[in-house]
């Protein structure tokens, strides 16, 4: 008996040790977490649903007039504004999303295929313009696209821009920086995927009569999945709620949800409106993740790939 | 492959095993001929310097050799993935040197497995039948079937990372087999198991080869298994053929010191002087019966008798025990003799076994001392 009572006693104590450690080593972080992540978010949820006051702060009573004008009803009854930014958004987002895989996957692949001393190098490159500020790469991007520079003059004796049009602002414009902008948050996963490929595994698919073609389609993709699943969240969702690139590059017409729910809290001042649009965007992006991890899950056979 | 796979594993396991061995011989195997076959690798790495080699329809045929010696490249150029700079390759009398693998009837169990992690054991096994075209119904049948004769049935709907270092070098040789090729092509297969299932997995290999009647070409660095293993061996070394030989005959009779050693010879005595056959070694006297021309001489350690006490005779040499292994079936002599030193090994009848320090005579027959060049 008096051994069966000794046991708990001390096992007891090694648990309220365990206890005691796991509150030192979690206990900053979970705070850190609650300041700033959970306290604005419940913040933003009460602002979204105050109603807008007369300098644009939130008031009481609690109603639903922002989640109203942002589906576009105002005094003038319906109006398709909003509708088409969150559109815009999602077009953009996915352009340049695809546009970002389209130049990342080969840049991994070549680079890893380069010698070892070189890459590191390479990989510098790569990441090297996003050290600058985005705003100056965005007035870069200006000079570059404006009207009369060659570019544009190109595009304009071609045809594609109206005379004297340029290629700046315009939602095309607004694509190349965003493209320009997150090359390198696709490229650092694609590597890090290249860079472990087994090439057995596409030596065996060769082996079992698999083409070229087909040998990259079944034994090279399925390996850069998690990497290009991790890059698309890396760029979709920042490139989903970019509020500097639009404003410098795309002018009136190239209005996206950031620059919205930033109009809101500045200009135009509706702070509950702007609220409402942040949570637009949060549901969005959430509905996103949840849609990449089954094509992950689907893609990968089964496999958690990491999102 | 099919008709007679199905007959064996649906019905009853070796009830005729006589006529399937026969027809599936017929159907399948595949002779393979090489010739002058060159690989560099960079500027200065020589894979392989010249290797000519004929692989007979139906054989086990081993590479054997020390890393680099070329076998995995050689095996490489076989399944396609290596071009050689020079030379040919001629399988079931097609010449296929400039073919690309994915359409060389030629499939290859790899080191690593190399299974597809993002599929299941079932599409693993289907992927060559399905790149081939054949329907889906079809192949799920011709997976059934194999899964069988590999005895693994229930795994085929698990995932890969579900099953063990065996039951995946299984899913790997099945995968492989179940697309008939003319010739399958094992990169170390079973060198990354341990030795019990190792071994086990050995007589599977051999079981699954001599029914089907394919051609096998085996590489590995492990004597053992070579000799367990195959019809014949070619011995590498530095990108070129040392020797092509059955298990015995270059066990036995290895032609160079570099196969003696590498097939765990250590009795190889430096001949200083000949009287017709007699050899004169650092040991002593000994007469061959079939002496050769070589400057060394091989006495192999099992070949040895150990008589209690020094005896007089022809052959006999008189040595003192400097060490004993005893291995339970056998025990390990490390006799001196002279300035120099022997190994023998003695089977344990039972009898007395001397012990360190004693003298000893060991006793060589003429006909088991061989004579090699350097």
């Amino acid at each position: 008996m008096s051994y069966s009572g000794a046991v708990p006693t001390a096992r007891s104590r090694a648990m309220v040790r365990e206890t005691r450690h796991l509150l030192f080593t979690v206990a900053p972080g979970a705070f850190w977490i609650f300041i700033f992540l959970v306290l604005p978010s419940a913040y933003l949820m009460g602002v979204a649903f105050m109603t807008n006051g007369p300098y644009g702060l939130p008031q009481m009573p609690l109603s639903l007039d922002a989640f109203e004008r942002l589906a576009g009803v105002g005094f003038l009854g319906w109006s398709p504004g909003n509708l088409y930014t969150l559109l815009r958004s999602l077009w953009q987002t996915l352009v340049s999303t695809v546009l970002v895989v389209i130049v990342a996957y080969p840049v991994a692949y070549y680079i890893t295929t380069c010698r070892e001393k070189w890459r590191p190098i390479l990989l510098l490159l790569v990441v090297v313009p996003s050290w600058t500020n985005q705003v100056i790469r965005a007035f870069g991007w200006m000079n570059l696209l404006a009207p009369g520079t060659p570019l544009s003059s190109l595009a304009e004796s071609l045809g594609l821009v109206a005379p004297n049009m340029g290629l700046y602002p315009s939602n095309l414009a607004v694509t190349l920086g965003l493209v320009y902008n997150f090359l390198p948050f696709m490229v650092l996963p694609l590597y890090a995927a290249f860079e472990k490929l087994d090439t057995a595994q596409v030596q065996a698919a060769q082996d079992l009569y698999a083409s070229p073609v087909r040998a990259f389609w079944h034994a090279v993709f399925p390996q850069t999945l998690p990497g290009l699943l991790a890059g698309t969240v890396l760029v979709a969702i920042p490139a989903f709620g970019m509020y500097v690139i639009p404003e410098l590059l795309g002018g009136g017409k190239g209005m996206m949800l950031g620059n919205l729910v930033a109009n809101q809290f500045a200009g135009s001042s509706n702070w509950p409106l702007g609220a409402a649009g942040a949570i637009l965007m949060l549901i969005a992006t959430f509905i996103g993740l949840f849609a990449m991890r089954r094509i992950g899950k689907r893609l990968g056979g089964g496999e958690e790939v990491v999102i | 492959m099919s008709e007679t796979m199905t007959a064996e594993t649906a019905d009853h396991p070796g009830a005729r095993p006589a006529a399937n061995e026969r027809g599936r011989a017929n159907h399948k195997a595949s002779s393979i001929e090489m010739q002058g076959l060159h690989k560099r690798f960079g500027r200065d790495t020589v894979a392989l310097d010249g290797v000519d080699l004929d692989i007979r329809a139906g054989e086990f045929f081993t590479l054997l050799g020390p890393s680099g010696c070329g076998k995995t490249t050689l095996l490489r150029i076989l399944a396609g993935l290596e071009e050689p700079d020079a030379g040919s390759l001629v399988v079931g009398g097609k010449n296929i040197t400039e073919t690309p693998p994915h359409q060389r009837s030629v499939n290859t169990v790899f080191q690593s497995y190399a299974l597809f992690p993002h599929l299941s054991v079932r599409e693993n096994l289907a992927f060559g039948l399905k790149m081939r075209g054949m329907p889906a119904a079809e192949r799920h049948t011709k997976v059934d079937e194999i899964a069988d004769f590999i005895k693994l049935g229930d795994l085929v709907d698990r995932h890969v990372d579900q099953l063990s270092g065996g039951q995946r070098q299984r899913i790997a040789l099945a995968r492989a087999l179940i697309c008939e090729p003319d010739v399958l092509l094992l990169d170390e297969p079973l060198s990354a198991l341990d030795a019990g299932l190792r071994s086990q997995l050995q007589v599977e290999l051999l079981r699954v080869q001599k029914r089907l009647g394919m051609t096998f070409v085996f590489v590995t660095h492990d004597q053992q298994e070579a000799m367990v293993m195959s019809d014949r061996i070619a011995v590498l070394n530095g990108g070129t053929i040392q020797q092509v030989g059955a298990p015995r005959e270059v066990y036995e009779r290895p032609v160079n010191a570099f196969v003696a050693r590498f097939m765990g010879h250590d009795n190889l005595y430096t001949i200083s002087a000949r009287k017709s056959d007699r050899l004169i070694t650092a040991l002593g006297e000994l007469t061959a019966e079939d002496a050769g021309n070589g400057e060394l001489l091989l006495i192999r350690p099992e070949t040895l008798d150990l008589l209690p006490g020094a005896v007089e005779g022809p052959n006999h040499l008189t040595a003192t025990v400097a060490e004993r292994l005893y291995r339970g079936s056998h025990a390990e002599f490390r006799l001196a003799i002279g300035n120099t030193t022997l190994q023998a090994t003695v089977n344990n009848r039972g009898r007395h076994l001397p012990e360190v320090g004693e003298t000893v005579t060991v006793a060589v027959a003429p006909e088991d001392l061989v004579t090699l060049h350097e």
